[in-house]
Order: structure tokens, then sequence, then C-alpha cells
């Protein structure tokens, strides 16, 4: 049993342990909201990388899995659609609500600290591979998970159904029928009130231009502006930059642009 | 070093959690700040398995990874309902349970 | 005393109580519907409770006079632990004789009553409340024990409130009322406190068991039981030092003075002190207190029986003051006792006549009082007048009338006690002789004779038959009632089987002397009031400019004024004191803990203030605790 770790877990601890704090301190304490879900991701991370330095490499491949690939995610979905503009001011509303909270994180932090500390000096390190049975770690997680622990294995996989399920309902909007406009009432509107009911026509895409900002010519060469998407500020072709390798007039592109036929083959 | 060093990160990384419950407004950031503190109890569970020699501890912090992951689902659905209609993701909106 | 059992009609004696109670049931109960004949129930049952008695008192007498003493049996009244105290009459010759005053004169009354209030609306109810009071009288004077006098006592007490107060509407009445029971309660404690001294010292509370063992009690109990009963005594027929009630007792019609408190209540102190005579007889101590006590009140009445204006104050004072010379009589020991009885019968006869006179004078005069607003009735009311003049001859001594022969004899015996007490007290009861002769006189002259003042609207005129028929009996009484109880039937032989022989003295004086010296003083008397009230014009109100004693008989000796120093004053502030306590003392320490409660759950309340912030704070501040405590209870 040896107390003293070995020197490549020594340095990996030292690395990533303050890259673990930094992530969860820039978590607490950054402005927005996704830079938080962000910082919570690098920690995570690091997390995973110790879980498989501690002789669980299942647990470690898990937490990136399915703790930071899904659930944070899954944050950073909710994000996406409820708090990405509600960021926290910086007053606090809360009288001392901030001094009090350092004051008891610092001494909550001491005491389990130093409490952890003294408890487990001497603690063992016994290591794995014995109760493993020699067979590594996920047959030995296996054995023990459908064996000794089934019943909480089952309700477990109750929970997440019911999770599923309450989030879905919890989710769900009730509508009124009727309340929404279905297909076929949204195109009769259409079709009745607007004065150009047809596709509009798409943007016109040159070999000169690369973009879809370039717009569709109408048949007296003038820019169809409505080809354009909303929000695109049309470009003239002449502005956008012109392809490589085609600087001079008169090669087999000259015509592009012009109204003028294509010159044949051998002609200028 | 030894495991003990493992331990202390660990109720760090908690106590940094439990921090950031308190000050933080928004509601889904409290929530992440929630799992931090799940973590830094799965990595306590995983050393002490290791210092113990059985298994028993990572199937614990499995656990609390599936459990973790259900309540996230269901946490992140009330929240957005709540947002839903009340137009605001701030835990000081929710006031009304007072004297 | 050998109680012997009842037989025959004192058997049914009973009934007596039991008429007049019936009588006060059905009216009160009955209410509204009685009110056309209850005056007629009222008065048939007295009337039907004096025939009955005098037919038990005529078969008392046939017995022999060994088994004088008759006891009827009723029922349980208290049993519990060693106190049995069995409801039961004693018949014997003392309360025979009370019992046809009570019910006699009441008879008388209850007639009278049914003129005299005729036009008040609340007759019925008088008639109730009187035969109450017949009812509780005649218990006070049959029970066989203490305990049963006891609650005659209080039932004579409640039934003296309900009527003082009958006019309950005025304020005064309602007062006096007030006043009459509580000075009535103070009495009653030392009454109270001599029957339980009994009961603990001697076991028993009946008569006969006490009068049989008080010898064995020391000296010093007593006379205890002696002073307590006279507390007793002095609160209920109003001697001093409780004698203030009974003039403002004249707030209550006057039937009720009357009756109540002229010819029996106000006895019944007397009845106790005859009653408790074996106790009396161990105890010289208490028995010259009594004697005091007597002296003192009778010059007390007469005082200030001299400077009232009010004609039933008048008579109120006289009464204290003629009490106080029954008080004097039963003080004297075995000698005295049945001079004070007879003087008692006698002035149970002329001062209820002269009471109903004055209720026929104040119906006449519309219910006015004030003498100086009279005169001139003699010949306007000639019936009320001349009986009310026969119970005046009786009052003040003259021969051959009542008062003579009874006033004689007590203060003859009086001063055959021979030591200087006895010519102190008997130089009192002269003196007082002479007051009553004069202040009874100035109330004849103001009232009958003289210039008529009247005031405007007033006809005087004379009363029905209803209320002349009454006086005129009771002023036959008074004429002859001394005579025939002293010398003609005397009172000595028929009380014998109670005091035992009448002893005959060592006379001081030679009695015809005596006789003789008692009628100069009461002529005296008279001649005085004549001159000073007969002989001028008597002004129509009253001076204000006048001697000192004067002023100070006005207000009665000042007893008002002392009574009120001495204990109102004191008691008020005391109450005030408590009150002031209570109300910011205990009402303080519950309302402030009321208050301090609701305050401080504001106070409180306000740490929820809703934000789960502050809650998760609350949280971790509490785990920090924990954690500290932990580690402090494992490494400390």
């Amino acid at each position: 049993m040896t107390q003293h770790l070995g020197g490549g877990e020594t340095v990996a601890f030292w690395v990533l342990g303050p890259i673990c704090l930094a992530g969860a301190l820039g978590m607490v304490f950054s402005r927005n909201a996704v830079h938080s879900a962000l910082w919570l991701v690098q920690t995570m991370l690091c997390l995973g990388v110790f879980y498989v330095v501690q002789e669980a490499p299942f647990l470690g491949a898990v937490q990136i899995i399915v703790y930071t690939g899904a659930i944070m995610i899954l944050f950073l979905f909710v994000l996406m659609l409820v708090g990405r503009d509600s960021s926290d001011s910086v007053v606090e509303t809360l009288r001392g609500q901030r001094i009090a909270a350092t004051v008891f994180g610092v001494g909550f932090a001491g005491l389990v600290g130093a409490g952890i500390a003294r408890a487990t000096r001497g603690l063992p390190v016994v290591g794995l591979p014995d109760a493993q049975g020699g067979n590594g770690n996920i047959p030995g997680i296996a054995e023990l998970l459908f064996t000794k622990y089934l019943l909480a294995f089952e309700v477990t996989s109750a929970l997440l159904i019911t999770a599923a399920v309450g989030a879905m309902v919890l989710a769900h909007i009730e509508r009124e029928p009727g309340s929404r406009q279905t297909q076929k009432e949204l195109s009769r509107a259409r079709f009745l009130t607007s004065d150009r009911p047809q596709t509009l026509p798409g943007p016109g895409v040159y070999a000169r231009a690369n973009s879809v900002a370039a717009p569709a010519l109408l048949p007296d060469g003038g820019t169809a502006e409505s080809s354009l998407a909303t929000g695109i500020e049309p470009q003239e072709v002449e502005q956008m930059p012109r392809p490589t390798g085609r600087r001079e007039l008169g090669s087999r592109d000259a015509a592009l642009g012009t109204l003028d036929p294509a010159p044949l083959e051998g002609e200028r | 070093m030894t495991l003990t060093w493992y331990l202390v990160l660990a109720a760090i990384l908690f106590t940094i959690g439990a921090v950031g419950v308190l000050v933080r407004r928004n509601a889904i950031v409290v929530f992440m700040c929630v799992e931090l503190m799940l973590n830094s109890v799965n990595l306590t569970l995983v050393t002490f398995a290791r210092a113990t020699g059985t298994l028993d501890g990572q199937i614990m912090a499995f656990f609390v990874m599936v459990v973790a992951a259900a309540e996230v689902v269901v946490g992140l659905a009330i929240i957005m309902s709540i947002y839903r209609t009340r137009r605001s993701a701030s835990v000081d909106d929710v006031n009304l349970l007072k004297y | 005393m050998d109680i012997s059992p009842a037989q025959g009609l004192i058997a049914a004696s009973w009934l007596l109580i039991a008429l007049p109670l019936a009588g006060a049931a059905v009216l009160l109960l009955g209410g509204r519907r009685t009110d056309r004949w209850g005056h007629l129930l009222g008065t048939a049952t007295v009337v039907l409770s004096f025939v009955l008695g005098l037919l038990c008192t005529v078969q008392l007498a046939g017995l022999d006079e060994g088994g004088r003493s008759v006891g009827v049996d009723l029922f349980t009244f208290i049993s519990a632990g060693n106190l049995d105290v069995r409801a039961g009459l004693l018949f014997d010759p003392l309360s025979a004789a009370f019992v046809l005053l009570i019910t006699g004169v009441g008879s008388l009354i209850h007639i009278y009553s049914i003129g005299y209030m005729a036009h008040d609306p609340g007759r019925r109810r008088f008639f109730a409340y009187l035969n109450l009071f017949v009812a509780a009288m005649l218990l006070l004077v049959l029970g066989s024990n203490f305990v049963m006098l006891y609650v005659g006592w209080e039932g004579v007490g409640l039934a003296s409130y309900l009527l003082i107060a009958f006019w309950f509407t005025r304020p005064a009445a309602a007062t006096a009322a007030k006043k009459a029971f509580i000075m009535n309660r103070v009495g009653d404690v030392g009454l109270a406190l001599a029957i339980f001294l009994m009961f603990a010292q001697l076991g028993t509370v009946t008569y006969e068991g006490v009068f049989g063992s008080i010898g064995t009690l020391a000296g010093g109990t007593i006379t205890a039981i002696g002073l307590l009963l006279l507390l007793g005594a002095c609160g209920k027929s109003g001697q001093f030092p409780l004698q203030a009630w009974l003039p403002d007792a004249m707030e209550g019609p006057t039937p009720v003075s009357a009756l109540i408190h002229a010819a029996t209540m106000v006895t019944a102190g007397v009845y106790l002190i005859a009653r408790s005579a074996p106790i009396y007889d161990q105890t010289e101590t208490a028995r010259f207190v009594v004697m005091a006590v007597g002296g003192v009140t009778l010059l007390i009445g007469a005082i200030a029986g001299c400077a009232q204006d009010d004609i039933k104050k008048v008579l109120a004072y006289s009464t204290v003051s003629q009490i106080g010379y029954m008080f004097l009589a039963v003080g004297l020991g075995p000698v005295g006792y049945v001079a004070g009885l007879a003087h008692l019968f006698a002035h149970g006869f002329f001062k209820a006549g002269l009471f109903l006179g004055a209720g026929s004078v104040m119906h006449a005069m519309n219910d006015s009082v004030d003498m100086r607003r009279f005169g001139a009735l003699w010949n306007k009311m000639p019936v009320t007048f001349g009986t009310f003049a026969l119970g005046y001859l009786a009052l003040i001594g003259l021969i051959p009338f009542s008062g003579y022969w009874t006033k004689d004899a007590i203060i003859e015996a009086t001063f055959d006690r021979g030591d200087v007490w006895g010519w102190l007290l008997g130089g009192a009861a002269v003196l007082g002789a002479g007051l009553t002769a004069f202040y009874m006189t100035r109330l004849m002259l103001m009232t009958f004779f003289g210039r008529s003042r009247w005031e405007d609207g007033v006809h005087p005129h004379e009363s029905p038959k209803v209320m002349t028929v009454p006086m005129i009996v009771l002023a036959v009484g008074s004429v002859a009632a001394g005579f025939l109880l002293v010398e003609a039937f005397p009172l000595s032989n028929w009380m014998t089987p109670v005091f035992g022989e009448p002893s005959e003295g060592v006379h001081v004086i030679a009695p015809l002397t005596f006789g003789l010296a008692i009628t100069v003083v009461a002529l005296l008397g008279v001649a005085l009031a004549w001159l000073f009230v007969g002989r001028r014009e008597v002004p129509v109100t009253a001076p204000a400019r006048v001697s000192p004693v004067t002023r100070a008989a006005r207000h009665a000796l000042y007893a008002d004024a002392v009574n009120e120093s001495l204990f109102m004053r004191p008691g008020q502030w005391l109450t005030r004191a408590l009150v002031f306590f209570d109300n910011r003392g205990v009402d303080g320490a519950v309302n402030g803990m009321a208050a301090a409660l609701g305050g401080s759950s504001s106070r409180l309340g306000r740490a929820q203030t809703g934000f789960v912030r502050t809650y998760a704070l609350g949280m971790l501040g509490g785990a920090v605790i924990v954690a500290g405590a932990l580690l402090a209870v494992t490494t400390g």
C-alpha cells in the first residue's frame, strides 16, 4: 500500500488541477451565461481526465460523453432559447449577499478542507486491480452493477423514463385548436392578399460572383432586389472580387457580364 | 502527493459551486453551479473507491451522473416554462413565498 | 334545656314559615298575572300564619312548665364530615312570643300596605318581598340551631335590601340599600365567626348542644364568642358602630320602615343576645360591652333625633335609641333579659304605629317628609292624630302608657347594679329619656300643631279605612302592651322556661321615687320642646347658623364622615391601587407579552424575503455551522 502516488499522476494533477479550478471560478464570475457554460465544460473535461487517472476509465469516458457532451450541450441549447440575453447586472440586489457568500464559502472550504486533510492523512491507496478481479474496469463495474445494485439500476431507468416524459410535459405548449394557422390556411391567405403569390426569384449567382449577394438580372438588364435575401446589401457584380486567373477581357469568359454573344471558337 | 489533494480539490470545487448558487441570478447559471457541486462529489467518490479498493464508489458516481442527467432535463424544462410565462430567467423574480 | 318532641299542632309549625314563603314564591314567579290579587294573597298568608302561631302558642301554654321547649325536626340541612346540621325548629316561649309579634304586627302592616301602595304599579312585588321577609324572620326566631338562625338572618338582610331599594330607579334608594346590606355584612361576619368558633370548639351548633357544653370552654373563648355575636347583633340592629345605615333605610316605603326597621328585623339582634343568654351568663366582659354599646347608642340616637327635619328620620333615630335601651337591658344579665324583651314587644307596637301614622301623614301631604312644611294637621286628620298621639305618649314613657312600664324597668335594673357603671349608664338612660321626650314633642308640634306651612296644591285628608284600622289596633297595643307585659301577665313568668325564675334585685332607689323621677324628666323634655319649638314660629327652611351641637346632631354626630374616612376612602384607594396594578401590571404583562410576541413575529417574519438566494445562504450558513461543530466535537 503506497501512500504517495506516482510521478505521472502528480504531474497530471498539478497541471490539470489549477485548470479545473480556473474553470470553476470562471464559470462563477463570468458575466455572459454562455461563457459560464463553456468554462464549466473546461472543468468537466479536466474531471474526466482525473477519473481516468484514478483507475476509473469507464467513468472518465462517461463523464466526457454524457456529462460534457450531452448535459452541457443541453444547457447551451436552453441558454440559446432562454437565457442568452439575460445577463446578470453587476449590482447585487440583496444586501450583504456577496459578502456573506464569500465569508461562508471561505469558511466552508477551510473547515471541510482542513477536516478532510486531517482525517485522510494516512489514507492508504489500495488500488483497484484486486477488486476488479483481474478482468478490467468495465467488467468489474458490470458485475457489481447487475448483481448488487440491480434494483438501483432498474429504478434509475424508470427515473430516466419519467424525466423524459416529464420534460416533454413541461415543455409542451398547449395551443388551442385553431389558434395556429395550418399550411393550407397560410397559403390561401397568401393567394388572397398578396400581389406576388409565387415564389420569389432566387439570387443570381454567376460564375463571376460566388455570393448570394449577387442579385438576379431582370430581362432589361437591371437587378431584381426581391431576389436577395432580406438583410443583405445588394452588390454590384463589378464591385465583387474577380475570380482569380481571369483578369483579361477577351478570354473565353469575356462575354460574362455583357449582353454580347460569346465569341465563337477561334474568334477574339 | 497523496489522495488527500484530490479530496481537497473536490472540497474547493464544491465550495465554489455553492458560492455560485448564492451569487448568480440567472437560473440556468445557478443550475450549472449545482452541476459543479455534483461533479465534485463524484470526484470524491471515485477517490475513495480507489482508497478503499472497492468499486462501489465508482458505481455510486455512475448513479449520480445518471440522476444528474435526469435532473438537468426536468430542471431545464421547468426553467423554460417559467421563462415562457414570466419572460424572465432571474431567480430573484420568483419571490412570492415571503412574509 | 330539655327539648321535648313536637305533638299536635306544634308539629305543623313549619307551616308558619312555609306559608309566607309559598306566597312569596307564587307572587314572584307568577309575575304580572298575579297583579290583580297579589296583595290579597300576600296578606292572607301572613294572617294565616298569625292564626296558626296563636293556636300553637295556646297549645304551648297548655303544656306544663318543664316541657315548654318543643323541637320540630324537619330534614338534614348539611351533613359533611363531622358537621351535621339539621333543619329544625324550636318552639319555646321566647320564639312563640316573637312569632306572635312578627305575624301580628306583620298582618296589620300588610293590611295597611294594601291601601298605602294602592297607586304603585309594583304593589304585587312589594307584597312578595314582604312575605319573603316574614318567612325569613320566622325562620330566624324559630330555628333550633345557630345555622338556621343564620339562614334567616341572611334572608331578612336580603329582604331588607330588596325593600329599601323598592323604588330602585331612585339613586338615593339604591345607595341606601347597598349601604344597609354592606353594613349588615360587616356584622354578619361576626356572627359567622362565632358559629365557626362554636363548631370548632364544641363540635355542635344546636342551641341544646352549645348551651349545654359552653361551660367547658376557656373564659377567653366564651368572651370571644360573645363579642362576635354582639358584632352580628350590632350590624342587624343598627347599634354603634354600625348604626349609620338605619336612618338611610328610610328611603324605602313607610310600611317597610314600620315592619322591618322598627318592629322586627332590627330586633333580631336583641333576640340573638337573649337566645344566647347561657353564653352571656358565663362572660362578664361581653355583657359589659353589650351594655356599653347599648348606652352609647341610645345617646347617639337621641341626640341625632333632636335636629332632623325629616319625620321618618326622627323616628329612625328614635328606633336606634330605643334598641340601645334593649341592648342595655340584655347586657345586664339575668335580671335584664325579660325587661329588654318586654320593651322590645311594647316598642314593636308603638313604633310601628308611629311609622304607620307618619306614612298616613305623608300620604296626605303628597309624599313629602319635610316637617317644616307640615303643621296644623290635627283637625284635618283626626284619626291619624289620635293614634299618633297615643304612640307618642307611649314612647316618651308617660304613666300609664306602655313605655313607662318597660323603660322604667330597664333603667331601674341598670341602677340596681350598684357600681359606678350602673350609675353612669343609668344616668345616660335617664338623659336619653329626657331627650326622647324633647324630640318626639318637637315632632308632634311641628307636624300637627302651629300654623299650616303647607306647599301649594297640598290638601290634607284622612286616610282610607284600610290604613286607619291597623293604626287604631296598634294604638290600642301601644297603650296597653306595657302594663300587660310587665304587671298584669308578667313576661317574666312566660319566659321562665327560658331564662329561669325572675329574681327580685336589690333596689338602689325606691321604685316609686324612681318612677316619679322618670316622669319628671320626661315632662321636662316636653316643656323644653314647647319652649324652643312650639312657642316660636317654625321656619320653613332650616336655619343655617346654628350652634355646633345642633350641627353635629344634624349630621348624626358625624357617623357617616367617620365611616367614610376610616373605611370608605382607604377602601377606595386600595381599589384604585389594585385596579391600577391590574391594568398596568397584570394587563401590561399579558398585553405586553402579546405585543412582544406579535412584534417579534413581525420582525422575524421579515427574514422570509422570498428570495431563493437568501434561503440558500441560510442553508450554507447552517452547513458551515454543522461542519464546524462536527470538527469541534471530533477533535476537541
